[in-house]
């Protein structure tokens, strides 16, 4: 029953989005009042009814319904209840689910909180978001029914796949999808303006905190997955260009882009067109890894959509949206002149050149992702795009970018002092300086490149706070003055230095990880011990404990320096035996930033011994520290005042009262 | 690098979430090199671990076999051990394999004209990017004097001023 209204619920929302796609901008059009409030009530109507569903889906999974087919391919009663909840979203079906609810939610927001939008612009934005609610929900009834019932019912299910099986799967997927999907609503800003032929700052000012959220949350979301497949692989590895993952890169890569545009355009009015073709091409980048991830085009693993009436489906979905909204550009992009002039040394300059080399780094990930599928198709030949192509080509986009960040927030609107700017900078200077010195020295003027990136991440690092510091002046009106004005500074400028901080912060850790890793693959029995990194790792015993539904083989080790005992750590090989699936939890040691991390491999033919790996990951944890400080900086941003639509309006109005 | 060894397949499944594929091959947590393959000499050791780091396991997915625990994998590991042994270079190693396998093998393309289009857009997305992006900010510097005002706008001026007059 619970699953039939789910179901009910999924088919009457697409209804509503059908409503919901067309009243509003009806009412746009003719200046209608009452047609466009449809919007808001179709958005939050929507929301709620896909939420019914996505609740009937899970309740069928917390209380392990197997006459529901997704339930039983994707679940067992055996499992732990966290993992029961998760299981909805750990299949195609219910990770598209979970997709269209989060669509509907950033729907239904600004259908609420849109309350100070231009009526006609709320509307079309409105409209355009079920366009794409529409296509997707359609999607799922048509080619992925969660709500397939199975007679007769099975008595156990085949539970979740054992590597999903993990806190990050309740925390990773949400907080990508939030990320992903929330770039829809800079998309439907985009579409809605060129529609209406008319945009202007106000417009950036309505977009960015949208485009930051959704940053926020796929930056985290990023970070997540990564340190998730860090601790989970038994590799030791945090990035991997999979295309999986460059999925998810590339609408992050644009969408920073995108938030640096947007700023020029709020502030300016300048880089309208780009801005706007930078909207649709984010969200253009997040249908496309929802595209690459669920039709099975890359035939991997994920390629488990091998019903090509579903690849065919988010293609169709994917060209009528990516081609349409291009058209519409093309058609009405030149309609949108003007905008603010500027030198090519300034802000606005700076922020063109962060502009173009994002979309550069993105490209290239898009070429190296798309490249061996086409050649594929096109000349029949088959390549392999890995790891050492990337690192050869994003690596070096990205290197004028990072040094130019310092530069960016000290450079004045309109017309800039590069040399004033680099002046400021002579303290970050020094700091890089001393970085590179010292790292020569310290492995004897072996490791050039590695000494040129510490230098980089300690400029980053320094450079990004000098324009903090130089504004609150802490030098020349004493610390006390320098601390009122460093309170009082904007809370965007916080945000600022905060998020390329952390950039520095993730690339301290890259380096230090890249370059000064060590690693140990040996063969080990109980009582035997190695050593790295000065540490002394002891094989203390092996003992079986079982799970709820696995069966775990956890060997203890202890490690010392100097004969001290400095901690414990458990590495284990978890059986499922319904799947038969072996997964590894790594032993993570956490020692200041940096990890100590070991996994098992095979046992040996007489099970008197096992292979084990060591790896001592300096400053590794840095990698994921700097997100947070980036998504933290967006926060910041978000929390800026500038940014609250309407507030300075409505305190102006007050004080104008108060006047009168 | 010796960083970027990795099972690429096995990130793709977690981080995308969803991956719910039946039982299939790709899940046996046993590690790519075993320290019985490993060679004696340590030279030799790095730099067959080098250039397995961007050899493909044929039968994985994007994994090199440096990482893969295919059984494929591990013959191509020892493959590429036998050959430095022999007295093989770098290049007649991967020369070696990819007369073999084909050029399927290379994680990392070959320069040719086969791959131009992949190993030149970065390049020419940032030159052609950068150009234009000089050419229209000059462009409009130049073009442009103080903005003329459309007819609408000077008779709403003329209204407004006209009042205050």
């Amino acid at each position: 029953m619970i699953v039939e209204i789910g179901h009910f619920a999924l088919v009457l929302s697409l209804s509503v989005a059908l409503v919901q796609s067309v009243l509003p901008m009806l009412g746009a059009r003719r200046g209608d009042q009452r047609l466009m409030e449809t919007g808001t009530i179709a958005a939050s109507g929507g929301f709620v009814l896909i939420a019914i569903a996505f609740s009937a889906l899970m309740a069928s999974y917390v209380t392990s319904d197997f006459s529901v087919l997704n339930v039983f391919e994707n679940s067992n009663s055996r499992q732990p209840l966290l993992y029961k909840f998760t299981s909805t979203w750990g299949n195609h079906e219910g990770s598209m689910l979970l997709w269209v609810l989060i669509l509907a939610f950033f729907g239904a927001l600004v259908a609420l909180f849109g309350r100070d939008l231009p009526a006609t612009l709320k509307a079309n934005v409105l409209s355009v978001q079920a366009w794409i609610l529409a296509a997707f929900l359609l999607f799922i009834l048509l080619t992925s029914n969660p709500f397939q019932r199975l007679d007769p019912a099975p008595m156990e299910g085949q539970d979740l796949n054992p590597i999903l099986q993990d806190v990050g799967l309740a925390i990773h997927p949400p907080m990508l999808y939030l990320g992903y999907v929330g770039f829809s609503i800079a998309f439907s800003f985009a579409i809605a303006a060129l529609i209406d032929g008319r945009i202007d700052a106000a417009w950036a000012r309505w977009v960015r905190p949208w485009t930051l959220i959704a940053w926020i949350f796929l930056t985290l979301g990023i970070a997540m997955g990564s340190y998730w497949a860090y601790y989970e692989l038994g590799w030791g590895g945090w990035w991997f260009w999979d295309p999986v993952e460059n999925a998810s890169f590339m609408p992050w890569l644009a969408g920073t882009a995108l938030l640096h545009s947007a700023l020029v355009m709020e502030k300016r009015a300048a880089l309208k067109i780009w801005t706007i073709l930078l909207a649709i091409l984010t969200f253009s980048l997040s249908l496309l890894g929802t595209f690459l991830v669920r039709s099975g085009v890359l035939t991997s693993v994920h390629a488990f959509a091998t019903d090509p009436a579903r690849g065919v489906f988010i293609l169709a979905i994917l060209c009528l949206f990516i081609g349409g909204a291009l058209v519409l550009f093309a058609l009405r992009a030149s309609a949108l002149e003007g905008g603010g002039l500027f030198a090519p040394i300034s802000r606005e300059g700076a922020l063109v050149f962060n502009n173009l080399f994002l979309t550069t780094a993105a490209a290239t990930v898009l070429v190296g992702t798309l490249y061996p599928l086409l050649l594929e198709v096109v000349a029949g030949e088959k390549i392999s795009v890995g790891a050492p192509f990337f690192d050869l080509t994003f690596g070096p986009v990205m290197v004028p970018l990072l040094f130019a960040v310092p530069f960016g927030p000290l450079l004045g609107w309109k017309r800039g002092d590069l040399l004033g700017a680099a002046q400021r900078l002579y303290f970050a200077a020094g700091c890089a300086l001393a970085a590179l010195v010292g790292i020569l020295a310290y492995t004897g003027g072996t490791k050039i490149l590695t000494a040129f990136g510490f230098a980089l991440a300690f400029w980053l690092l320094f450079g990004s706070l000098t324009d903090l510091f130089s504004r609150a002046a802490f030098l020349k009106k004493g610390w006390r003055t320098g601390l009122a004005r460093f309170v009082g500074l904007p809370r965007s400028a916080f945000g600022t230095a905060l998020a390329h901080f952390g950039l520095g912060v993730t690339l301290l850790g890259i380096v230090s990880v890249s370059s000064f890793q060590e690693e140990v693959i040996t063969t080990m029995a109980p009582g035997s011990s190695v050593e790295i990194a000065g540490y002394s790792l002891t094989f203390d015993r092996i003992a079986q404990r079982p799970g709820a539904n696995f069966d775990a083989q956890a060997v203890h080790f202890s490690v010392r320096r100097d004969g001290v005992v400095m901690t414990e750590i458990d590495s284990s090989k978890r059986f499922f035996p319904v799947r038969q699936m072996t997964t590894t939890e790594s032993g993570i040691w956490t020692h200041g930033f940096s990890q100590l991390y070991v996994s098992l491999g095979d046992p040996s033919a007489d099970k008197q011994s096992i292979v084990v790996r060591i790896w001592w990951k300096p400053l590794v944890t840095l990698i994921w520290i700097g997100a947070v400080f980036m998504a933290v900086g967006g926060a910041f941003s978000l929390a800026d005042r500038r940014l609250r639509v309407g507030a300075p309006e409505r305190s102006r109005r007050k004080a104008s009262l108060a006047e009168a | 690098m010796p960083m970027r060894r990795r099972l690429a397949v096995f990130l793709a499944a977690l981080l995308l979430i969803v991956v719910s594929a039946p039982a299939s091959v790709f899940v046996t947590p046993a590690f790519a090199v075993n320290p019985d393959e490993m060679l004696a000499d340590p030279a030799l050791e790095t730099r067959a671990r080098k250039l397995s780091a961007g050899l493909r396991c044929l039968v994985c997915q994007n994994e090199s076999i440096d990482d893969s625990n295919a059984d494929l994998a591990k013959d191509l590991r020892l493959l590429v051990r036998e050959r430095l042994k022999a007295g093989d270079t770098d290049e007649e190693v991967i020369d070696y394999l990819v007369s073999r396998y084909g050029e399927f093998v290379l994680l990392r393309p070959r320069f040719d004209w086969a791959n131009l289009a992949l190993w030149a857009t970065p390049v020419v997305v940032l030159l052609c990017g950068g150009l234009l992006a000089l050419a229209t900010i000059s462009g409009r510097r130049k073009r442009r004097g103080p903005t003329e005002l459309s007819a609408a706008e000077e008779a709403a001026i003329e209204r407004i001023t006209a009042g205050r007059r």
